[in-house]
């Protein structure tokens, strides 16, 4: 890559990701949006194990599990749906049409996503900590950040790739939205140890980057969380690994058939005549 | 480089349903020379966007070849992305959650401005555009002159060699639509070898910037020249109105004169008086269209004649005016 690209690239990606790390946080009702009603919803969890006397630990593992909702709304709404409202918006034209690299695009949108959902996931935890009294204990500080990390990349890998998926289908992506969020909440065990699901459910959620990466932060912060674990935290940070490095392959791959697509077909843009 | 846009036998077609098409486009030949402004003028559906969308490389041509600043736009896209910019009116892109300085700079940088380049770009556009006081202000709180004013920016600060405004001036006021064609004249009397492509459907616009104009309808070219000449090829008559009373109900009165074109009923207050309107080409026949009136029982209360212009001649060509609304 030509020091000119190189400097394009990062410029794009740095443009793109500024949409979200600032204009996502300039207005301020997303604080009880994002983070308040979530912590409504975790906390009628621990409010049920907490009237049915099981262990503390459950109170961690829903608290985490609602401090991970950000990265899956993120995910859903703000990656596999933003083509097509850039589409509605009129930018998509803009962007095609710009010597930005398309993968800037991508990573610009991933990167400002991963920096707004970790300010709400952040403020999730530091809130149910404070309120629940949740006890934390990170004696891998390593390990978990690694399993974090891929935690987010795999995610937002997925993201990118539902991106160009979802363009593809135009409004229908909106009703998968809806249908993807309860159902993967249940599946990737928000609100309980994922292992409860039974083994050949357990095996299918893991597919979900949400699942592994869940189990893996719980297991390297809560108390006890490695007794409640699915697989070890290591073998789930190579499986999102694995996850990342499919997903954002295969990201790259539907962008360009999303871009050949629209150059035959004429589905990129609003106006035609 | 001869020509900075050129397109050869340029066809598109839409399908629209099954085994149905539409061609939007249809053997479009233009050449476009650097320091040109082009207009492309037609009503709305006549396929000038879709000549855009393929010239900045956003749709593939259905047969035939573009070529922008050289290169084919099917085939070296990348290489005609940097050179180029577009605008187009009513646009809504960009973000409501950024302000206008910020918008501006996130597109400046798709292009890869440096950023102390682009700052200073966008510092000395919002000046010329009297948006300096509206930099800080969220692009969601801007008025629709505002944000195209703001689009027109986001053109021109990539300076780009060839430059694509798609009805620029669409749906603003009188005074936001001067001021975006007055820059219009600045930036290409300043950028000589810079090139704009503009396409309209207001005839005044494209007359008073275009250095030559097409005229596309139903996806073909049917005429193309400098402004001048092309009413020149109207003759020597003119536009002639002619206010009656009573308000005539049909053209028929004028229908039967030799020699008079496109007749219509202009305005009417419903009762007393009325306009028709029509093309002549020479002035020889006046006295006998006078006369036809009186003989018909009208009184003539007004008389007026204005030279040719690009609606005459598209009436002309197309046998039907670009506005049929008004």
């Amino acid at each position: 890559m030509k020091m000119s690209s190189l400097l394009l690239w990062l410029r794009a990606i740095k443009a793109r990701a500024y949409v979200r790390v600032i204009g996502g946080n300039r207005e301020l009702s997303w604080v009880i949006t994002e983070v308040g009603l979530p912590v409504i919803s975790l906390s009628a969890y621990i409010f049920i194990y907490r009237s049915l006397g099981a262990p503390r630990i459950y109170e961690g593992l829903v608290v985490l599990g609602g401090a991970m909702i950000p990265f899956w709304v993120g995910v859903l709404w703000s990656m596999a749906t933003q083509f097509y409202w850039e589409k509605e918006m009129g930018n998509l034209d803009l962007f095609m049409a710009s010597p930005m690299p398309p993968t800037a695009l991508l990573l610009g949108m991933a990167i400002g996503g991963m920096f707004m959902s970790l300010m709400r996931t952040l403020f999730v935890i530091v809130v149910g900590v404070l309120i629940f009294h949740v006890q934390l204990s990170i004696h891998q500080p390593g390990l978990l950040t690694l399993v974090f990390l891929l935690t987010m990349t795999s995610l937002f890998s997925l993201g990118m790739a539902a991106s160009s998926a979802y363009f593809m289908v135009g409004r229908v992506g909106m009703r998968l939205n809806q249908i993807l969020m309860e159902p993967i909440y249940l599946l990737s065990g928000l609100y309980f140890p994922v292992t409860h699901l039974g083994r050949i459910l357990v095996a299918f959620a893991a597919l979900i980057p949400l699942t592994l990466g869940l189990d893996g932060v719980r297991q390297l912060v809560l108390v006890g969380g490695a007794s409640l674990g699915f697989l070890s935290p290591r073998t789930e940070a190579l499986a999102l690994a694995a996850m990342t490095t499919v997903f954002t392959f295969g990201a790259v791959r539907l962008m360009r058939l999303l871009e050949q697509q629209g150059k035959q077909r004429g589905t990129m843009s609003l106006r035609w005549q | 480089m001869d020509f900075a846009i050129e397109t050869a036998d340029l066809v598109r077609t839409f399908k629209i349903k099954r085994g149905e098409f539409l061609t939007a486009v249809d053997r479009v030949n233009l050449q476009v020379k650097p320091g040109e402004v082009f207009g492309l003028l037609g009503p709305n559906g006549a396929g000038k966007t879709t000549v855009i969308k393929i010239l900045v490389t956003l749709l593939y041509p259905t047969s035939g070849r573009a070529f922008v600043a050289g290169h084919d736009v099917v085939r070296e896209a990348e290489a005609v992305r940097p050179l180029i910019n577009m605008v187009s009116g009513g646009e809504t892109s960009g973000y409501g959650i950024l302000n206008v300085r910020e918008n501006i700079w996130m597109f400046s940088q798709f292009y890869g401005m440096p950023g102390k380049l682009a700052k200073e770009r966008i510092d000395r556009y919002l000046k010329r555009f009297e948006m300096t006081g509206d930099a800080a202000t969220k692009v969601n709180r801007l008025s629709t002159g505002m944000r195209q004013k703001m689009n027109i920016i986001r053109g021109f600060v990539t300076d780009p060699q060839i430059l694509f405004l798609d009805e620029p001036t669409l749906g603003l006021d009188v005074h936001i639509a001067r001021e975006v064609r007055q820059y219009i004249r600045e930036w290409i009397a300043e950028k000589k070898d810079h090139t704009i492509l503009l396409t309209t459907h207001y005839m005044a616009e494209a007359e008073e910037l275009c250095d030559r104009i097409a005229i596309i309808d139903n996806g073909k070219l049917v005429a193309c020249d400098t402004p001048a000449a092309l009413r020149a090829t109207m003759g020597e008559g003119g536009a002639f109105t002619l206010t009656l009373s009573p308000a005539p109900t049909d053209t028929t009165l004028v229908d039967q004169i030799p020699d008079v074109r496109n007749a219509y009923l202009a305005k009417s207050d419903g009762r007393t008086t009325g306009e028709l309107r029509f093309t002549l080409n020479s002035d020889a026949r006046l006295p006998e269209i006078f006369a036809a009136a009186t003989q018909a029982g009208f009184a003539v209360r007004g008389f007026s004649k204005r030279e040719h212009d690009l609606e005459d001649l598209f009436v002309k060509i197309v046998g039907r005016r670009l506005h049929e609304d008004e």
